[in-house]
């Protein structure tokens, strides 16, 4: 019982310090016309209560799950393990044949997409895969690299500027100098500028169709990379430092190189997919950056599964097209994803299809192979 | 001589962990640094690691066939590469990752492919990956694991762990190993096998070894030279017979369970 009151005398505290940090914008109103000074009492009444319930509604949310956390215990460790094969999302994506199976037809799918579909479906799509990119982009920086990082449309912005003053200054490039995406921002602003370049005349339906393959291509390329990375000296570098990152130095591996590793693979997919949105958008400016940008992409990370590539893919493909198509919800687009961020930490904290690492293992032959050559050396040293 | 330490110092605010101790390891030994809780023992090898930051003093090591240079203040991941490889009081693996993988992070610091290499996979990447795959087999096959390799390190019995920590560690190449209590809750027969390990691994792999231990009759029976801390300081060192004998070691033990 005690523990209850407890618990709503800090909800309390929330509530009070939330009206406190929003006093300033939620209830003091300036005119600057009339030079007078509005109070919105009732503005601070409802943020008090809202904040209150809330907080009230996730305190207890985190408790249930603490307690059957504990309740079950190591149990779901073993069970996780033995049941995985039948039950998981991400578990089915692991057998062979469904995996061929599945990419395939998401391929051909994918493929005939903008033939099938009007060039507003297919600007949408192009958006969506926009995201997809950015994405994977900060999932290689927070799933593979376990560093928060909020200001990822930074990047995002960096790949589109390079590519506008590129375009404006033509050799001009010192963009290029700066150090991230904006070599690949290049190349890729060469790719978009194709048609231009040589005098080829595009209908815009044909423009949205290059531009829907050249992201298409872009996706794939993104999930070669990340999939080659999470297989490599560096991917283990990245278990393992989130794992003990203590043990993972003593061990020999230099923290600071595998964190700005992650980091600096990250930028690229932003800059890169920045200068795509430039070349498509052809007008940009500060505002297309803003922290909203960061949150989307993050939202995107978050909500598909943190460090799984079909998760990010899932997750920027329900947060890109949903709104889009569920138009008359869209004032609402924010209430929603603060919703469904606070639910999917609470009771699915990682994500629609969680990581599921894919370990190193052998089978017995090569470690029979390996074990008896090691002995066979042996000998030779030995006689 | 692979380790020289000198005067070192560590100062945690006004607590003084390690105070002025000079302690030396040669070549092939094995050596003991023994002390009640608190000592500073575990202090001292982080000093020597490059975990925390010596606040006075010298450390000095380097390969039998090489010359002794200072590594005080370097980063932990630089010691390891310069040859010095540790374990943990408290086991620290990679709970998740399979036995072999992190006996193959281990190989890490020895690797030289880079992300260009990660992303094509060229021969000499692939190559690389083989042979740490095979190296990492080999040792673990050393240390008696082979049996484990599929299976994520936190699934392993107690004694097992302690001795993939060890076996991680000496995929790092290291001429000088340091084990912080490795027998530390072990039962008896596991105690014996580590005992054996340990002397296997020194006439083997070309190693010496630094162990803090707390069990006193592997101390006695492994260790060639013995120091021993208490409040910080160094108060005895030489041979186990000798320190054994040390009525100022006896009275430093009295205060604490000397089950142990
Ligand atoms: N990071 C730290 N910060 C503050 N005090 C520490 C720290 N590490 C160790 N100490 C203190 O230093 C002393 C020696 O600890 P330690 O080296 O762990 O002893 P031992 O390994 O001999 O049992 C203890 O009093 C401990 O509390
Ligand atoms: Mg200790």
């Amino acid at each position: 019982m005690t523990q209850r009151l407890n618990e709503l005398r800090r909800s309390l505290l929330v509530s009070l310090w939330f009206m406190l940090l929003t006093f300033p914008i939620m209830v003091i109103r300036v005119n600057t016309i009339t030079g007078t000074v509005r109070w919105r009492w009732t503005n601070l009444a409802v943020i008090g209560i809202g904040s209150f319930f809330i907080s009230v509604v996730w305190r207890y949310a985190m408790q249930r799950k603490a307690g059957e956390a504990q309740a079950v215990g190591i149990l779901s460790r073993v069970g996780e393990r033995v049941g995985a094969g039948t039950k998981k999302i991400g578990a089915v994506l692991d057998i062979p044949k469904v995996r061929t199976r599945l990419v395939g037809g998401l391929l051909a799918a994918a493929v005939a997409y903008p033939f099938l579909n009007s060039m507003y479906h297919t600007n949408i799509m192009i958006t969506a895969l926009t995201y997809v990119v950015l994405g994977l982009g900060l999932n290689i920086i927070i799933g593979l690299g376990g560093m928060l990082h909020i200001g990822y449309a930074a990047f995002y912005a960096i790949g589109a500027y390079s590519y506008a003053l590129l375009n404006m200054y033509f050799g001009i490039n010192f963009w290029l100098a700066l150090p991230i995406g904006a070599a690949l921002a290049g190349l890729f602003s060469l790719l978009i500028g194709l048609p231009q370049l040589f005098g080829i005349d595009m209908r815009l339906q044909q423009t949205t169709v290059f531009v829907y393959f050249i992201m298409l291509a872009v996706v794939i390329l993104t999930i070669f990379v990340v999939h080659r990375l999470e297989n490599s000296r560096i991917g283990r570098q990245w278990v393992a430092m989130k794992e003990d990152y203590i043990a993972c130095q003593a061990m020999g591996v230099s923290i600071a190189k595998a964190k700005l590793t992650a980091l600096g693979i990250g930028a690229i997919w932003g800059g890169l997919v920045g200068v795509i949105f430039a070349a498509r958008t052809t007008f940009i400016n500060p505002a297309s950056f803003t922290v909203w940008e960061s949150v989307i992409i993050l939202s995107t990370v978050v909500l598909g599964g943190m460090g799984s590539i079909p998760g990010v893919f899932v997750g920027a493909l329900v947060l890109m097209l949903l709104p889009e198509y569920l138009r008359p919800f869209a004032q609402y687009r924010m209430l929603i994803f603060g919703a469904l961020l606070v639910t999917m930490m609470v009771f699915r904290p990682s994500g629609f299809i969680k990581k599921r690492r894919k370990a190193y293992t052998i089978t017995e032959a090569e470690r029979q192979s390996v074990i008896k050559a090691e002995l066979e050396d042996d000998g030779e040293v030995e006689e | 001589m692979v380790l020289d330490v000198q005067k070192l110092t560590m100062d945690f605010g006004g607590l003084r962990a390690v105070d002025h101790v000079d302690l030396h390891i040669k070549h092939g030994e094995i050596v003991a640094l023994i002390g009640p809780n608190g000592a500073g023992k575990t202090t001292f090898f982080n000093c020597v690691t490059g975990m925390y930051k010596p606040t006075g003093g010298e450390i000095g090591a380097g390969r039998p066939e090489a010359e002794i240079q200072s590594i005080k203040g370097l980063r932990p991941h630089l010691i390891t590469k310069h040859g010095l490889a540790r374990t943990f009081q408290n086991i620290r693996l990679f709970p998740e990752m399979t036995v072999l993988e992190n006996v193959m992070l281990g190989r890490d610091c020895r690797l030289t492919s880079g992300i260009l290499g990660a992303i094509f996979r060229n021969p000499r990447t692939r190559a690389e990956e083989e042979q740490v795959v095979k190296d990492s087999l080999v040792i673990l096959h050393k240390i008696g694991l082979e049996n484990w390799a599929n299976e994520a390190a936190m699934n392993l019995p107690y004694g097992a762990q302690r001795r993939l920590e060890i076996a991680r560690a000496l995929a790092t190449e290291p001429f000088l190993l340091l084990l912080d209590e490795p027998a530390a809750g072990m039962n008896p027969h596991e105690t014996r096998q580590l005992v054996e390990l340990i002397r296997r691994l020194r006439d083997e792999e070309n190693l010496s070894i630094f162990l803090i231990e707390h069990d006193m009759s592997l101390v006695m029976n492994l260790s060639e030279r013995i120091y021993v801390m208490d409040y910080g300081k160094l108060i005895a060192s030489g041979k186990p017979e000798d320190v054994k004998k040390d009525p100022v070691v006896i009275k430093a033990y009295l205060g604490e369970d000397v089950s142990a």
